[in-house]
């Protein structure tokens, strides 16, 4: 155990007596017990946001994906009454307006949230303690420290992934997306008046659905990356990750002032 | 101006008769998606105002679009507009050759200065001061900045005109640039195809002649009463695009029944023109009718968006045989493979710490 602490245990005070002595807690646990620590992240809208992007990113990259590349041809009712591709061309519209509303109302929140719910929009430039710390986790992730450093947010790396793919990657699929969906909708529509000044800049729409398809290659390999980073961190980092945003508190498991 | 005719005079001297007039007077007016109102408006502008010269001049192009408008699917369009426009200049049209020939260009813009149209059909090459394409013994690109100097509007004739087409595509050797990026202070309207839709040619001109300005035009300067809408939305095939019925091979079962072209490369989803509606060569076909996909003829570099039967467009600067997927997968694949090597590491040194703190506590 290390020689500091942020906080003195009341060594005289004999915690979970019911479950010691039922003989579930046994006194390493209690001694581990009385050094843990956490600390309240995430209200509930950034967590149910979170899941619900989540969600919707994953019926868009499958909706998406056939919509560029159709199932199979299929028959089992006339044209007429048949609709495998208007369905999945629905699904994706859906699932697009419902993170497009979820988009905006985290930027709300990021407004009327607490001090975490802003990181997602924002990468501290100018701040060179924050660039000695990125130095720092990429040393992490390189091998080259022994032992992670405790963060309440975000770690400095995985703000700027936060930054670069969910911000930005969001916000270039939401505005690309709204115009392709203008074209649909056709002029005088509300996307088409919004958005349809992607549609004439760009020029040539095909040009609009390539970088579209590449938008959702980089959401993919943020996925990848995201779970992978998030589980590593759970299991070898000195806090918690996946269940922080389940129940919006991040728990360290040690007591140690860095 | 007293001696210029009127369209109807131009139109009786043809041997028109007034039946047939009204008759093109009301088809005209529904074509350009007027009410019946429009109707006497139009036979009115056309028995009173003396006619609008046209100045039709060709650059780097294949005639096309001259070919195209020649075929009018009405007769009476075709005629009146014709020969109206041939009156003026027009160097695969009119009946002068040579100095002739440029003598009646100047003569027409000395005598309608600020009142003629001019119709540019192709576009000027600008590489080597314009030396890919000379007519009378100059460049074009100073014929049409010189007519265009004098001219009321300028109308782009086709996708050489309006976006460059295949002597724009990449890498362009010649430079050849659209109208809009040579003149840029005059009203310019954009009818784009390869070659553009006969009765959209002559509608336009029709327009313009009649109510004396341009039609409504859309962000990219094209008339929107004809390129408001995608080939995909008044496509007769979108029930099996929606039902997910597609041809997946050229010569499957598929392709006799007539189902969606979209796996074949269609580019009908992003391409605005009235194909869908007007159709071609007197309302007969256009080609997903036919039986071939929309190539997307009339879109800014329609050329340079891959191959004409592929939906997902390559991307040449990764490779001959890249598109967004291969491009993707094989980012994600290495990303992945790289995810999966960092976390057998992890796994490792995790290990190897355990190991040695068990080794500290023995």
């Amino acid at each position: 155990m290390a020689d500091q602490s942020i906080h003195t245990p009341n060594m005289e005070v004999e915690p979970l007596e019911a479950s010691r002595l039922t003989g579930d807690a046994t006194a390493q646990d209690i001694d581990s017990i009385r050094r843990r620590t956490s600390v309240f992240v995430y209200e509930w809208p950034v967590r149910l946001w979170h899941w619900i992007n989540a969600l919707c990113i994953m019926v868009l990259i499958g909706t998406g994906w056939f919509i560029a590349s159709p199932l199979p041809t299929m028959t089992f009712a006339e044209a007429t009454h048949q609709f495998v591709m208007g369905y999945i061309r629905f699904g994706h519209f859906a699932a697009a307006q419902i993170l497009t509303v979820g988009f905006f109302a985290r930027i709300y929140w990021a407004f009327v949230g607490n001090h975490h719910a802003k990181q997602l929009f924002y990468v501290p430039i100018l701040n060179k303690r924050w660039w000695k710390e990125v130095v720092f986790e990429l040393k992490w992730y390189l091998f080259l420290e022994a032992e992670p450093k405790k963060y309440v947010g975000h770690n400095p790396l995985a703000q700027i992934a936060m930054f670069f793919f969910m911000t930005l990657g969001i916000t270039f699929m939401i505005l690309t997306g709204w115009a392709l969906y203008a074209e649909g909708a056709q002029a005088g529509s509300l996307s088409h008046n919004v958005m349809g000044w992607l549609i004439g800049w760009v020029g040539n729409t095909q040009i609009l659905h390539s970088v579209h398809h590449l938008g959702m290659w980089f959401i993919v390999i943020f996925m990848i990356i995201h779970i992978y980073a998030a589980i590593r961190e759970d299991i070898l980092s000195r806090q918690s990750m996946v269940s922080t945003m389940i129940s919006g508190t991040r728990t360290f498991k040690d007591d140690r002032p860095e | 101006m007293s001696q210029i005719e009127t369209f109807y005079e131009v139109m009786r001297k043809q041997g028109i008769t007034r039946r047939s007039f009204m008759k093109y007077c009301s088809l005209t007016a529904s074509a350009l998606g007027l009410g019946p109102s429009f109707v006497p408006q139009i036979a009115h502008a056309m028995e009173t105002k003396p006619r609008t010269p046209v100045i039709w001049v060709n650059g780097l192009e294949c005639t096309c679009c001259s070919e195209s408008f020649i075929r009018g699917a009405h007769p009476l369009a075709k005629d009146v507009v014709l020969s109206m426009i041939s009156l003026d200049y027009s160097e695969t049209l009119m009946a002068a050759a040579g100095h002739h020939a440029e003598a009646a260009l100047e003569e027409t813009i000395e005598k309608y200065k600020g009142n003629y149209i001019l119709a540019v059909e192709g576009n000027p090459p600008l590489n080597e001061d314009g030396m890919f394409c000379i007519v009378g013994g100059k460049p074009f690109v100073e014929q049409l900045k010189h007519a265009a100097q004098h001219a009321k509007a300028v109308i782009s004739w086709g996708a050489c005109a309006s976006y460059g087409c295949v002597q724009a595509a990449k890498p362009n050797p010649t430079q050849a640039t659209p109208v809009h990026k040579v003149i840029t202070d005059k009203p310019i309207i954009k009818v784009p195809g390869c070659p553009p839709i006969a009765e959209v040619m002559t509608g336009v001109i029709t327009y313009m002649l009649t109510f004396d300005r341009l039609p409504e035009l859309d962000r990219q300067g094209r008339p929107a009463m004809f390129y408001g809408q995608r080939i995909h939305d008044k496509c007769y095939r979108r029930p099996h695009f929606d039902a997910g019925q597609f041809v997946e091979h050229w010569d499957d079962d598929n392709a006799r029944k007539g189902f969606c072209l979209y796996k074949m490369g269609c580019k009908g989803p992003t391409t605005y023109n009235a194909c869908s509606t007007v159709r071609w060569n007197e309302g007969v076909s256009f080609p997903i009718q036919s039986g071939h996909g929309c190539i997307g003829c009339s879109e800014d570099g329609f050329w340079d968006q891959g191959s004409f039967y592929n939906r997902v467009t390559d991307l040449t600067q990764f490779g001959i045989e890249a598109n967004a997927d291969k491009i993707g997968m094989t980012a994600a694949g290495v990303v992945g493979a790289g995810v999966a090597a960092h976390a057998a590491v992890s796994a490792l040194k995790a290990a190897q710490r355990k190991t040695q703190d068990k080794k500290e506590e023995a």
